[in-house]
C-alpha cells in the first residue's frame, strides 16, 4: 500500500513537469527560491509557481567547480552547477530567481548566477531583533512583491496575498501531519521515505494536488499504524537529524544511518521540521508574513536560540535516542553551531550526539559508517 | 570457553583469543590486498567457540563468517579497560586513522571522535616519512629522540610534507631533526584531538604508533597526563572484540 503511493507520488511528480510547461506555455510565471527565508507566498499570490531550487544532487559540482572554488558548500556548488549547466528543469522554468543574503558563499554565488538569470535578492537581517529589523525585512518583502507584480503584471491585492496565505498554511500543516507521523513508535515511515515524500511533493504547480496526496499519505499511514505494520521494532534506536538541508542526492547520511539499523524519525533542518511554522491569518498580512519568516532558526541568525528551543521540543516529542548533527563542508555556520547543538544535546538532554561533516560524494562512505555504528552503540 | 576478536585493520590485522579471562594467544599478519584471505588464514587452526571481529574490514568477514562485529570504537574502549580498568580516556594511532575515545566511569563510550580525512596524523604518514628520510620505521622514534632541538614542520598533509622534507633536506637541516619534527607534527594533531574530546585524566595509548618510544614520552610532556600503553599496543582492539564476544555471545550487534 505504502509502495503504491510512493509510486502514485512519483507519477505525479513527472506529471508535474507537464502541468508546469502547460502554466507557462498560457503565459504565467514560475519564481525560483533557494531559501526558506523567501516567503513564496508572493508568488502564489501573483499566480506565478514557486519552485524550490536548492541543489541536493551531487553530479553538477564539476561543472560548478569550473568557476568556483572547491573548498565550498556543496550545496552551493550543485546550485550553481545547475544553473551553469542547464540541467535543472525547474530552474529552466523559473522566469526570475528569488535569492536572500543567508551565509556568505550563496550570497557571492548569487552574484555570479545572475549572469544567467535575473536574480532578486533579498536582504535577510542577520538577526531576530524584532524592534531593529522587523521593519527593514518587512519593507524588502514589499519590495519583493513589487517585482513579482511587474513581471507577472498581476496586481497582489489583500484578497491575493490572504488567500495564498491561507492554501501555503494548509500546506503547512499537512506537511506537519506527516512529519508527526513518525511520533508513532515503531514509526509505519523510514526517513529516507520522508525525505522522498517532502522533497517530491515541494515541487507541485497545484499546491492542493500536493496537499491531497500527503493527506492520501497520511491516512495510509495511519492505517499502518493502526496494524502495526512497520520495519521497525519497539526498540530501533529512534534518530534525530539536525543541521544543513538534505534532499534526494544529499541524503546519504540518512541512507547510511538506517543501514546501521536505526531509523531517523525527525528531521530538524530546513528541508524538514523548520517547514511547518504556521502565518499569523489574524495579521496584517506583510507584517505576519515579515514576522514569521525572519524567526526561521537557522545558523545564519546570530544568536540562534530558537534552533536549540525546537530541538528540545523535538526531542521529547520524537522520543529521540540520539542526535546527529550534519554539517555540509564549508559550512561555517552550522560547523561552529554543532558546539552549542552538542553542548546542549549531550548536557541537558543527556544523549549521545554524533557531528557528521562531509559533502555530496560517495567516498567517505566508509568512513561514515565507522562512525554512525559506534555512535549507534552509544544508545 | 575460547573466544577470539580479530581486528581487521587497514594496515595490519590482529587476533586474539581469551580463555578464563586471560589472553592465550596472539596472532598477527599484514592486510596487504587481500584483507579476507589473511584474515581467514590467520585463524586458521585457531581453536575457539566465539568469535567477533572489528576493524574496517569486519563488515566482510561478518558476511564471510556469519558472525557478529562491531565498530573498532567500542573494541579500543573495551580493550583499554580490560588492560587499565579505571580510565576513561583512549587514544588510538593506528595505520590509517587516529581516534579519542571518552568512557564514562562505566566504561561505556559517550563520545568519540575520528580521523580519517588523509594519512596525516597516522602511522602512515610516520611510515612514509620514514622512508622519505631513509629511516626504518621500526626505529623511526629512536631517531627522532636523539635529535637536538624541535623542528617544525607546517605540512601536515602527507603529499606537501613530503616535499616540505625533501626541501629540508636539501637545505642541509639533520635528518634526525627532521624527524623530531613529523613527530611532532603527528603528535600536535593528536593533543588537539585529545583535548577536544577527554581533556583531563590518565590517557590508554593505543595502536601501532604506539610503540614508538618518542610519541609516547612527548605526549606525556605535552598533555602533562599519565600515558598508559598496553603491551602490545596493536592488539588493544581485538582484545577488545575477544572480551564482547565472551561477555556477549553472537547476538551483540
Ligand atoms: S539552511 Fe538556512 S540559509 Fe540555507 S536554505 Fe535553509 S534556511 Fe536558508
Ligand atoms: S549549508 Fe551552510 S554554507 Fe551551505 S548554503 Fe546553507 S548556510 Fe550556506
Amino acid at each position: 500500500m505504502k509502495q503504491q503511493l510512493l509510486k502514485k507520488l512519483q507519477q505525479n511528480a513527472e506529471l508535474n513537469i507537464n502541468d508546469i510547461e502547460e502554466h507557462k506555455r498560457k503565459g504565467n510565471h514560475a519564481i525560483g527560491f533557494y531559501c526558506l527565508y523567501a516567503p513564496t507566498e508572493l508568488a502564489v499570490a501573483a499566480g506565478a509557481i514557486p519552485l524550490p531550487l536548492c541543489g541536493t544532487r551531487h553530479d553538477p559540482i564539476e561543472v560548478a567547480e569550473e568557476t568556483l572554488p572547491r573548498n565550498l558548500c556543496p550545496l552551493i556548488k550543485s546550485s550553481y552547477g545547475f544553473a551553469v549547466s542547464d540541467t535543472c528543469p525547474f530552474f529552466r522554468f523559473s522566469d526570475i530567481i528569488v535569492a536572500d543574503t543567508t551565509c556568505d558563499g550563496k550570497k557571492k554565488m548569487f552574484e555570479l548566477m545572475s549572469d544567467i538569470k535575473p536574480v532578486h535578492v533579498l536582504q535577510l537581517p542577520q538577526q531576530q531583533n524584532f524592534d531593529l529589523f522587523l521593519e527593514p525585512w518587512k519593507n524588502e518583502i514589499l519590495n519583493l512583491k513589487t517585482v513579482i507584480e511587474d513581471m507577472t503584471g498581476n496586481q497582489i491585492t489583500r484578497e491575493k496575498i490572504t488567500s495564498a496565505i491561507e492554501l501555503l498554511n494548509r500546506e503547512r500543516k499537512a506537511k506537519k501531519r506527516l512529519m508527526d507521523i513518525t511520533k508513532a513508535t515503531p514509526s509505519p515511515l523510514t526517513g529516507m521515505e520522508l525525505v522522498e515524500i517532502l522533497f517530491k511533493t515541494g515541487f507541485f504547480a497545484d499546491k492542493q494536488k500536493g496537499i491531497d496526496l500527503i493527506d492520501e499519505i497520511i491516512d495510509v499511514c495511519n492505517t499502518l499504524i493502526k496494524n502495526g505494520d512497520t520495519p521497525y521494532k519497539i526498540d530501533t534506536p529512534r534518530i534525530l537529524l539536525t543541521g544543513v538541508p538534505i534532499g534526494l542526492g544529499s541524503d546519504k547520511v540518512v541512507k547510511i544511518i538506517e543501514e546501521s539499523g536505526a531509523n531517523v524519525v525527525a528531521f530538524e533542518n530546513c528541508s524538514g521540521y523548520k517547514q511547518t511554522f504556521q502565518i499569523d491569518e489574524t495579521k496584517e498580512p506583510f507584517l505576519a508574513l515579515a514576522e514569521q519568516y525572519l524567526s526561521i532558526p537557522c545558523s545564519v541568525m546570530s544568536p540562534n536560540q530558537g534552533r536549540i528551543d525546537l530541538l528540545d521540543e523535538m526531542i521529547s516529542q520524537f522520543s529521540i535516542d540520539g542526535v546527529v548533527d550534519l554539517t555540509w563542508q564549508a559550512c561555517h555556520t552550522y560547523n561552529i553551531e554543532a558546539v552549542q547543538v552538542q553542548k546542549f544535546v549531550n548536557d541537558n538532554c543527556k544523549l549521545p550526539y554524533l557531528h557528521i561533516e562531509t559533502d555530496y560524494s560517495e567516498s567517505d562512505t566508509e568512513q561514515l559508517r565507522v562512525r554512525i555504528e559506534a555512535f549507534l552503540e552509544m544508545i | 570457553m575460547i573466544s577470539a576478536g580479530i581486528d581487521i585493520g587497514s594496515r595490519s590485522i590482529e587476533c586474539v583469543t581469551i580463555k578464563n579471562g586471560d589472553i592465550s594467544e596472539i596472532r598477527k599478519a599484514d592486510t596487504g590486498f587481500d584483507p579476507i584471505g589473511q584474515a581467514k588464514q590467520l585463524i586458521n587452526g585457531l581453536k575457539f567457540d566465539r568469535i567477533l571481529a572489528t576493524g574496517y574490514g569486519r563488515n566482510l568477514f561478518e558476511i564471510e563468517h556469519n558472525t557478529a562485529t562491531i565498530t573498532e570504537i567500542k573494541a579500543h574502549a573495551r580493550g583499554a579497560v580490560h588492560f587499565f580498568p579505571k580510565v576513561l580516556s583512549v587514544l588510538d594511532i593506528g595505520g590509517q586513522d587516529s581516534k579519542v575515545i571518552k568512557l564514562n566511569d562505566s566504561g561505556k563510550v559517550i563520545q568519540f571522535e575520528m580521523n580519517d580525512r588523509c594519512a596525516a596524523g597516522t602511522g602512515k604518514f610516520l611510515e612514509i616519512m620514514a622512508k622519505t628520510l631513509g629511516f626504518s620505521i621500526d626505529t623511526f622514534g629512536n631517531e627522532a629522540m636523539i635529535a637536538k632541538k624541535d623542528l617544525s614542520i607546517s605540512s601536515m598533509c602527507t603529499v606537501f610534507a613530503e616535499s616540505e622534507v625533501t626541501s629540508l633536506v636539501a637545505k642541509g637541516e639533520n635528518p634526525n631533526e627532521i624527524a623530531r619534527g613529523l613527530h611532532l607534527a603527528v603528535l600536535k594533531r593528536a593533543v588537539s584531538m585529545l583535548n577536544r574530546v577527554c581533556p583531563k585524566g590518565p590517557v590508554v595509548f593505543t595502536g601501532g604508533v604506539a610503540n614508538n618510544p618518542f610519541i609516547v614520552e612527548r605526549l606525556a610532556q605535552m598533555t602533562q597526563r599519565e600515558i598508559l600503553v598496553p603491551q602490545p599496543p596493536e592488539i588493544n582492539g581485538a582484545v577488545g572484540a575477544a572480551l564482547i564476544a565472551m561477555e556477549n555471545g553472537k547476538q551483540i550487534k
